[in-house]
């Protein structure tokens, strides 16, 4: 297939940009194999954004917007695309950058330093909370207890809500994020291989937690993520792009490859998977968990506690394998879930969306 | 396996001089099985051996349990789906491979069974037919480089399987799959070469192909008066197919494909062993030594291939894998045709009726849908098909008919050009053209011929 396209486009295009046949053509377009010059290429990017952003109608104009940096490549081009066009098509928003700091030595401080530098390239305001100020504890501390298993766990669950508590403070109206197409499609397959329906049914909305304090949106949805390292490259941006210390390169590496090589054989096959997760009809019978708000800090939560409140609970008190594992926690019965909980550890580690191989 | 420690409480038995376990020749056989093996003893009648050689999913069973789990499966799934009844004549679609060459078994089990019990019933009341049973093979030796020294072996195993598993007597249907163009057609071997060479995308080529083999089957089903088609299609099968239609984006009508009964073609399809592993099915043929007749595949570079190595590899990882996918993708609604049409005739028995009933109550919430892909006949949803008014009247039957397929087909099998297009479409099967036509309102132009000279001016007139 990806052969026979490329046969049209040598037939058709010579090797002038298929869009503007003015320019050489300087790359073939990820997403759909298209030849085309470098200019051509920004300017498609970022009108594909734009008209994502108009159809879903993600943004009124005077709303404060926060955008989530975490200094790597998603985060940056989506800062630098987002000023852009906010500039060119007068969407009248308000910009933030807004960054948690795990406080992971060797790795968040040094990513750090690229939002603070991206603060003044683009000229928007950052606003850094960290989970030392939120939580009393730091990434490396957290990790020094427990091991460098199931600390993605508590990373997860804590970041969820820091970036929930720091665009609470910026007063921002909505906080968009950085996942790309890819890792739509990615969370698509892991929830059919994980059996969880719930999320499947959600995991492909545009816009997410609108009942909730701060509503999120992804306007990369239907973005290739080979195109957003494209658009760094040529832009020649400022991003950071270590690995996390604490995370190895495994982390959700199975269905990743698989979509890569999905990718090699049918680009579209990303779009297609997206599609399929917006057309999946879910039975009405099907459980849906319900929500309500944690007694303890009133964040959203579908437990008496929130997830944050029970994991913090176990470090404080020495527990740090509480609510770790499928078992509820109330207060009674905490030394049973603890048995327990050791015993579940393989469920566990599923948790932070990494299928064990 | 036996528990060794001295404060083991469980039922499992312990070392020959504890008297007062139970029946003795119980234990000599479970004593015979320790020394044989590695001391296990099959989970389910705690007597015999497990399997030896078996994977860790199956290694738990002996051979008599193994064998009526998996029947139960395949029964369970029959009764409690309605898929045959007394009056029903199943045609049994046989690749050659495992999966299928179970499903032969298993309605030959069931078959040979209840034909004991009417033989038996002689001089009582004969109110419960025995249902009738053909197998079909669709040879495609046309499309495939096989030798046709292969083809000719394969067939001669077929027919050997068949005779085999008689009585009672069943008839065997071989077809090429060039067989869907209508008989009058003499060139229709090189019709189909040409039409699935057209098709450049070779993950495309494959599911018009399989789309092709489903369309045979239909026409050999309802030539010869059989009123079910029985799949072989095992749970690993199955997933895989839930992770592909996903990947081609076919997330509405994926639903369709994966439930146990699939009635929105002329002659329902049944799938009894969907909750089967493949794996499993493959134990059994080697166990009861099921001749099979495989073809050698090829290597292949498709979507379809990828997914099923991808599906294989996490089944390895985790046994209960595919399980897991089928049952995430069966919580997606069905649709109103995923049930074997209600019975209302006074001549069918009122238990199986009333039977019926019940399974088809959890239906309820099943989507209807009126327009399906001309060419994989999978549901369209409505959001995606083409505004009646952007059909003019005079767009060449060609385009009509590219309008009425789903997006996935329109990508990975028709041709973008147009001309291209229109040779395509000379191609196809004048039974799928005519399926088309007949259950789609895309043809809106015959409609509009109809009523042409009533019609004042165009642009008033369009909807």
């Amino acid at each position: 297939m990806a052969e026979s396209h490329a046969k049209v486009q040598k037939a058709g295009g010579g090797r002038f940009c298929c869009i503007c046949n003015e320019k050489r053509a300087a790359l073939k377009r990820p997403k759909t194999l298209e030849q085309i010059c470098r200019e051509c290429f920004y300017t498609v990017f970022e009108e594909e954004i734009h008209q994502v952003i108009m159809e879903n109608q993600l943004f009124k104009p005077g709303e404060r917007i926060a955008i989530g940096a975490s200094g790597g490549k998603d985060s940056t081009v989506l800062a630098c695309v987002l000023s852009e066009l906010n500039r060119r098509h007068n969407y009248g928003l308000d910009l933030f950058l807004l960054s948690v700091d795990e406080g992971i030595t060797g790795y968040r401080d040094d990513s750090l330093e690229t939002v603070k530098r991206n603060e003044i390239q683009y000229g928007l305001p950052l606003k850094i909370v960290s989970y030392k100020d939120l939580y009393g504890w730091t990434m490396d501390e957290i990790v020094k207890i427990i091991g460098l298993k199931n600390n993605c766990t508590f990373c997860g669950v804590f970041r969820r809500q820091a970036l929930d508590r720091g665009a609470a403070l910026l007063k921002v109206d909505k906080l968009a994020t950085g996942h790309n197409a890819d890792d739509i499609a990615e969370t698509v397959l892991l929830n059919i291989l994980r059996g969880d329906i719930a999320r499947l049914s959600r995991c492909t909305a545009i816009t997410t937690g609108e009942d909730g304090p701060i509503p999120r949106c992804k306007p990369f949805k239907y973005t290739y993520e080979k195109e957003i390292v494209m658009y760094a490259y040529f832009k020649r941006l400022d991003y950071f792009s270590t690995e996390c210390i604490y995370s190895p390169n495994a982390y959700r590496g199975f269905a990743r490859e698989f979509i890569k090589d999905l990718e090699r054989i049918r680009p579209r096959a990303i779009l297609d998977i997206i599609k399929s997760g917006e057309s999946f009809r879910i039975a009405t019978s099907t459980k849906m968990p319900e929500q309500g708000t944690c007694e303890r800090c009133g964040y959203i939560s579908s437990q008496k506690w929130c997830k944050a409140c029970v994991l913090l609970e176990g470090l404080n008190r020495g527990l740090p394998k509480l609510g770790i594992g499928r078992t509820r926690v109330s207060g009674k019965d905490q030394k049973k879930d603890i048995k327990q909980s050791s015993g579940m550890k393989s469920i566990a580690s599923k948790q932070c969306g990494s299928l064990d191989f | 396996m036996a528990c060794n420690g001295s404060s083991c409480q469980s039922n499992c038995y312990r070392d020959e001089d504890e008297p007062s376990a139970k029946s003795d020749d119980v234990r000599s056989t479970a004593a015979a099985a320790a020394v044989n093996g590695s001391g296990a003893v099959c989970v389910k009648c705690k007597v015999n051996e497990p399997i030896a050689g078996a994977a860790a999913a199956d290694g738990r069973f002996c051979a008599e349990c193994f064998r009526s789990n998996l029947f139960a499966k395949f029964r369970h799934a029959v009764t409690s789906n309605a898929m045959i009844s007394p009056a029903d004549n199943v045609l049994v679609a046989f690749s050659g491979g495992h999966a299928s060459r179970v499903a032969l078994q298993f309605v030959h089990d069931m078959q040979y069974k209840a034909q004991k019990n009417f033989d038996a019933s002689r001089d009582l009341d004969r109110s419960l037919p025995v249902f009738g049973v053909g197998v079909a093979f669709i040879d495609e030796s046309t499309v495939s480089p096989i030798l046709s020294s292969e083809m000719d072996r394969v067939h001669g195993d077929i027919k050997l399987i068949v005779s085999q598993l008689s009585p009672p007597n069943k008839e065997l249907h071989i077809f090429p799959v060039e067989s869907v163009y209508s008989e009058g057609s003499r060139d229709s071997r090189d019709r189909l070469k040409e039409l699935l060479d057209r098709v450049s995308d070779t993950t495309g080529k494959e599911d018009l192909l399989a789309h092709l083999r489903m369309l045979s089957l239909q026409k050999i089903a309802s030539d010869n008066g059989y009123n079910r088609i029985v799949l072989g299609s095992c749970t690993s099968r199955i997933a895989s197919h839930v992770l592909s239609a996903t990947v081609k984006g076919q997330g509405y009508s994926l639903p369709a494909d994966i439930q146990y009964v699939d009635a929105r073609w002329g002659v329902p399809l049944v799938f009894p062993l969907r909750d089967c592993l493949a794996q499993e099915l493959r134990v059994l043929c080697r166990l009861d030594g099921l001749k099979t007749a495989e073809l050698p595949n090829g290597p292949c570079s498709s979507i379809n291939s990828l997914v099923s190595s991808f599906v294989a590899l996490l089944q390895e990882e985790n046994p209960s894998r595919e399980c897991t996918i089928v049952r995430t993708a069966g919580k997606l609604t069905p649709f109103h045709f995923n049930r074997i049409p209600e019975i209302n005739d006074c001549n069918v028995p009122l238990a199986t009726r009333r039977r019926q009933k019940r399974s088809n109550l959890k239906l309820n919430g099943s989507i209807s849908s009126e327009s399906f892909c001309a060419i994989c006949y999978s549901p369209l949803n409505k959001s995606d098909l083409p505004a009646l008014g952007s059909l003019e009247t005079q767009k060449s039957a060609s385009d009509v008919f590219g309008a009425a397929c789903c997006s996935s087909c329109q990508f990975q099998i028709l041709p973008r050009d147009a001309s291209d297009m229109e040779h395509f479409y000379s191609l196809l099967p004048e039974a799928l053209v005519s399926r088309a036509k007949q259950t789609n309102k895309y043809d809106f132009s015959s409609l509009r011929e109809q009523i042409q000279d009533y019609l004042l001016s165009d642009s008033e007139t369009d909807p």
